[in-house]
């Protein structure tokens, strides 16, 4: 049903080439607040997989008979009845992540991406590739995630997942705890990936 | 249902534009900050619209919240209700311009329907019911919320039109030097913090 070309060619667009947090700019809200902690941000990035896979697929399945003109409303209301449901077992199973995320597991609900993907594939696709395409758009968000958080978490507090891994008990750097060191990094990931795309296409034209 | 803490509604006002500022501390509304700031002019008239936008939604969601909600034991679909007050908000709020003031629809209307998915306003209502505000409170923190937005868009885009002309490093402009400008002005109001503190 789906080759296995089909699917890397898939994997390689949503989580490379065009990345919804790098490339696309989207997604941007909810995922700068919790990349202090490496292990928030895996939660969160779990949740986003969770809520863009599954609302991807529903939607699809849905998708001959949502009326045109109310599609927006009626695809708002199943992405939040997936992220209500992601908050309960988050509530019950990890109570102490559940609190310091706060409201920002509420807040996948207006996360671009999923809205994104709804309305770019989903709308047209049927709902397994739908279902895989969101999936990757997810892990895409992730890897990015976690990426900032490693680097927050490391110079910050000085540990990873928790773990001290400070073992000089080198001065940890406040500021990346902090709001700024957020839009510092992902503007130089931003910067980089610019650069090294522009060099591939000789000829530029891809920034922005 | 917690007790209200006890921090003076002016307080929450200034501390929600200054020290806890939407964009610059909280990382809300990020989407249309960055993509909608080229230019001061429609930067400035989005805040606008987002300033009107939050302040309205907060005070609605805290009434249907603790009147309808919380007596009825609905708080666990707090996010779809929420949600769906602040689309209906805004559609009657544009119709209502549209029949009434035409000339700020005019400047406005192009942003409303952008809006509902501003994580910044539907941020608000979350974070007024994690902290229990009551209703003055809750009026206050919308609205500092806010004009904070405003703040801070119309900041960046006033910095960006400057910088537009000027040479940059390679792969530098777009998006990658906006998120740069915004770390630089979130450092400056990491200044203002211990002057208010609401959290």
């Amino acid at each position: 049903m789906i080759s296995g070309a089909q699917l890397k060619a898939l994997a390689k667009r949503n989580i490379w080439d065009e990345n919804q947090v790098l490339r696309q700019i989207l997604g941007i809200c909810s995922m700068l607040a919790v990349t202090n902690l490496l292990s928030n941000s895996l939660v969160m990035g779990i949740g986003l997989i969770f809520t863009v896979s599954l609302s991807s697929w529903t939607i699809s399945l849905l998708r001959q008979w949502i009326p045109h003109r109310v599609r927006m409303i009626v695809q708002t209301l199943i992405i939040a009845s997936y992220v209500i449901f992601f908050d309960i077992i988050i509530k019950a199973n990890l109570p102490e992540i559940s609190r310091s995320l706060g409201p920002y597991v509420g807040l996948i609900i207006t996360n671009c991406i999923i809205m994104g993907r709804a309305e770019a594939f989903a709308q047209s696709n049927p709902p397994l590739l739908s279902l895989l395409d969101g999936f990757f758009a997810g892990v895409g968000y992730t890897v990015v995630l976690v990426a900032v958080a490693f680097i927050r978490e490391l110079l910050g507090f000085g540990t990873i997942f928790g773990f001290n891994v400070n073992f000089l008990a080198l001065e940890t750097w406040t500021l990346m705890v902090m709001p700024p060191a957020a839009f510092f990094i992902i503007g130089v990931f931003i910067w980089i990936l610019n650069i090294r795309s522009q060099g591939k296409v000789s000829g530029g034209g891809r920034n922005g | 249902m917690a007790e209200a803490p006890a921090i003076s509604p002016i307080v929450i006002l200034l501390a929600s534009v200054f020290t806890s500022n939407m964009v610059l501390s909280n990382f809300l509304g990020m989407c249309s900050f960055i993509s909608i700031s080229s230019e001061y002019k429609t930067a400035s008239g989005l805040g606008a619209a987002v300033a009107m936008v939050t302040t309205i939604t907060t005070v609605l969601n805290w009434l249907v919240y603790r009147l309808i909600m919380v007596p009825l034991g609905l708080e666990y679909l707090r996010y779809i209700i929420f949600i769906v007050v602040i689309a209906a908000t805004v559609q009657i709020i544009e119709m209502a311009l549209d029949r009434y003031f035409p000339e700020l629809h005019m400047k406005l209307g192009v942003f409303l329907p952008l809006i509902t998915v501003n994580c910044a306003i539907f941020g608000v209502s979350l974070f007024m019911v994690i902290r229990s505000y009551n209703f003055v409170q809750a009026l206050f923190f919308g609205l500092g919320s806010g004009l904070g937005w405003w703040l801070a868009i119309s900041a960046l885009a006033a910095i960006r039109m400057k910088i537009a002309k000027n040479k940059l490093l390679r792969g530098l402009d777009g998006p990658a030097i906006t998120f740069i400008i915004t770390g630089i002005m979130a450092l400056a109001f990491v200044g203002f913090s211990g002057i208010f503190v609401i959290q």
